[in-house]
């Protein structure tokens, strides 16, 4: 895996602080574009918000495919496992406070993660991502069968989550969900800005150029990597558990290998190995998807199809990577 | 006993026909250190091309197959020439993107052109009937299905083990950069084989239009068979890749036979336990 960004290059400049000015004014622009979101598509939200759920998967996948080196194609079992937690937590427990909702989410992804990074951790290159590729239809049989827990091929309903804080209905517009998101949405991104920074996201991303010398110098790739997938699962669950909790149904699509093949085409469109990649990857594709496919879903697959194999020949680093490295270079020709 | 008997016979056809179709992924596989997710499609191509040949144009089952085989090696070469020539040697996920791409691409296309219906490769009278070996009859699709995988077994066997081609082509695999120093024309080498290997592909896709059905999502739905199959048996192994789709014949087989409900849930299990526990495959070397 030799695609670097900008990102490698930043880590390697002796800045000390673990979250500079950079990331404030990241910071900045994710809630603005959240903003300018909110008041463009009032009436639109809903999508708005399922962006928000997917890009917390896609940032997920960026952890341990972009950071880790780990090629998978079944990282939907991460944020497929945390929506059923949720959905289930309410549905049959009533657990109806959507913070608590969350926590389930966030748990089962965390172990869903464990298990699956144990597995798939266990094989390298193709015997890896067939191991992924089992996974994730493991998950998606096991949803399915599991009816009377998942309401299996017709989807989990009855899910009803209460005010946020007791304060704040989930209303009929989205805004709640949205703002939700939102808060979400930065938390999670403050806190993997800590975690890649940190030596332990140093070590991972050592281990993605180079294993054998980690080893070498005395650390265990294998924990490390797992660790990763952890919080990589963690993560993935918060995203799934806020798409259960807005949308309040959960449907075994979210247990898919497409759904799992697609976050990888944004990651990858966006650019891997930076989290503004994976946020950049998300918001065109799938506002890409929801205008080709509104005009016709016949031709979606080729699109994507096409898309992707446009991004692998011309923009190997993906949209962020590509004008990352635009402007650095334009600013070191000054 | 009857039970164990059909499932035997089934078990053993449809391995075959996962054999012809994987063999030729594993050894592009072996060979140009490709992952290619687009395998499946090629078959997929393969199956309409027969089906439109048998029964819109009313040519004979051998036609079909046959047309059926140049057809794809027709559609896929360029592909090779222009899109594959840039992925070899590139990492893994590069080569996941890129022949992922082209398999959502073929589905799309394949959607648009002859629709999301299932397409049927009708039968020649000859192939219809069973074959009575006195204690049963057997279908004879599923002996014929047999004898072709055993076929394209022993003559992939003699290929490689016997001819000059198979020399060069085995000193490819193994270390591609020497062997064109030695004076092998490794491009060529490349190119024979992929051609092999997507006509292989078409072939298996005909046959096996019986126990796989020819539609739209069947590139996606099979590809994880496929390379299944690569990584159990090992990459570019002739006796891996058998004995990987006998034994994941048997299981799958037995699995919808003895256990409907659960069929496909024990066939990823087992999938994963033999992965984990041969992570190289069963008969894949040391350096895959």
């Amino acid at each position: 895996m030799t695609m670097t960004t900008t990102n490698d290059m930043i880590a390697a400049s002796p800045v000390r602080r673990r979250f500079g000015g950079g990331d404030l004014i990241g910071l900045g622009i994710i809630l603005l574009v959240a903003l300018i979101g909110y008041f463009l598509f009032p009436n639109n939200l809903a999508l708005l918000t399922r962006i928000i759920a997917v890009a917390l998967l896609v940032l997920s996948l960026d952890l341990v495919t972009g950071y880790c080196g780990v090629a998978t194609l079944g990282h939907a079992a991460l944020f497929g496992a945390g929506a059923y937690a949720a959905g289930i937590a309410s549905a049959h427990y009533g657990i109806n406070d959507p913070l608590a909702m969350l926590a389930f989410g966030i748990v089962a992804g965390a172990a869903a993660g464990l298990v699956c990074g144990v597995v798939i951790l266990r094989a390298h290159g193709l015997p890896q991502l067939v191991l992924s590729i089992a996974l994730i239809h493991l998950f998606h049989e096991f949803a399915n069968k599991a009816s009377s827990w998942t309401g299996g091929s017709d989807g989990l309903s009855g899910i009803a989550p209460t005010a946020l804080l007791g304060l704040y209905e989930f209303d009929l517009w989205g805004r709640t969900a949205y703002v939700f998101g939102v808060a979400l949405l930065a938390i999670v991104f403050v806190l993997l800005r800590l975690i890649v920074r940190s030596p332990f996201g140093m070590l991972c991303r050592g281990i993605k150029e180079d294993p054998i010398r980690i080893r070498s110098m005395g650390a265990s790739p294998k924990i490390a990597l797992t660790k990763m997938y952890v919080i990589s699962g963690a993560v993935a669950g918060v995203g799934g558990a806020l798409n259960a909790i807005t949308t309040q149904v959960v449907g075994l699509d979210s247990l898919s290998f497409t759904m799992s093949a697609e976050s990888l085409v944004m990651l990858v469109l966006g650019g891997t190995g930076s989290l503004f990649g994976a946020l950049t990857g998300t918001v065109v594709f799938m506002f890409f998807e929801d205008v080709v496919s509104a005009a016709n879903p016949f031709h979606w697959l080729t699109m994507v199809g096409a898309l992707l194999i446009a991004v692998v020949l011309f923009a190997p680093r993906g949209i962020y990577g590509t004008v990352a490295s635009f402007v650095t270079r334009r600013r070191e020709a000054k | 006993m009857q039970t164990v008997l059909s499932i035997a016979i089934d078990a053993l056809a449809y391995g075959m026909v996962l054999f012809v179709i994987s063999i030729g992924l594993s050894v592009t596989m072996g060979l140009m250190r490709v992952v290619n997710l687009a395998h499946g499609a090629f078959a997929m191509i393969g199956g309409y091309i027969a089906s439109y040949a048998a029964r819109d144009l009313g040519l004979a089952y051998g036609f079909a197959i046959l047309l059926a085989i140049f057809g794809t090696i027709a559609i896929a070469v360029p592909i090779e020439r222009l899109l594959y020539r840039r992925i070899y040697g590139a990492p893994e996920l590069t080569q996941v993107l890129m022949t992922i791409g082209i398999t959502f691409c073929i589905i799309g296309i394949a959607n648009y052109v002859f629709g999301p219906t299932l397409k049927t490769v009708p039968l020649p009278s000859e192939l219809q009937g069973s074959v009575d070996l006195g204690f049963r009859a057997i279908a004879t699709h599923r002996i014929f299905a047999i004898l072709c995988g055993l076929a394209v077994a022993a003559g992939l066997w003699y290929a490689i083990e016997k001819t000059a081609f198979g020399v060069k082509l085995r000193a490819s695999v193994d270390n591609a950069a020497m062997a064109a120093a030695l004076g092998v024309r490794t491009e060529i080498v490349y190119a024979v084989s992929f051609a092999v290997a997507v006509g292989l592909a078409a072939f298996g896709g005909v046959v096996g239009a019986e126990l796989l059905p020819v539609e739209p999502y069947y590139a996606l739905r099979y590809m994880v068979t496929f390379l299944v199959v690569v990584s159990v048996g090992g990459a570019g192994s002739i006796p891996g890749a058998l004995i990987a789709c006998l034994l994941l014949g048997a299981i799958d087989t037995t699995g919808r036979y003895l256990m409907p409900e659960f069929g496909e849930f024990f066939f990823y299990l087992a999938v994963i336990a033999i992965i984990c526990i041969y992570p190289r495959g069963l008969a894949g070397r040391a350096k895959g």
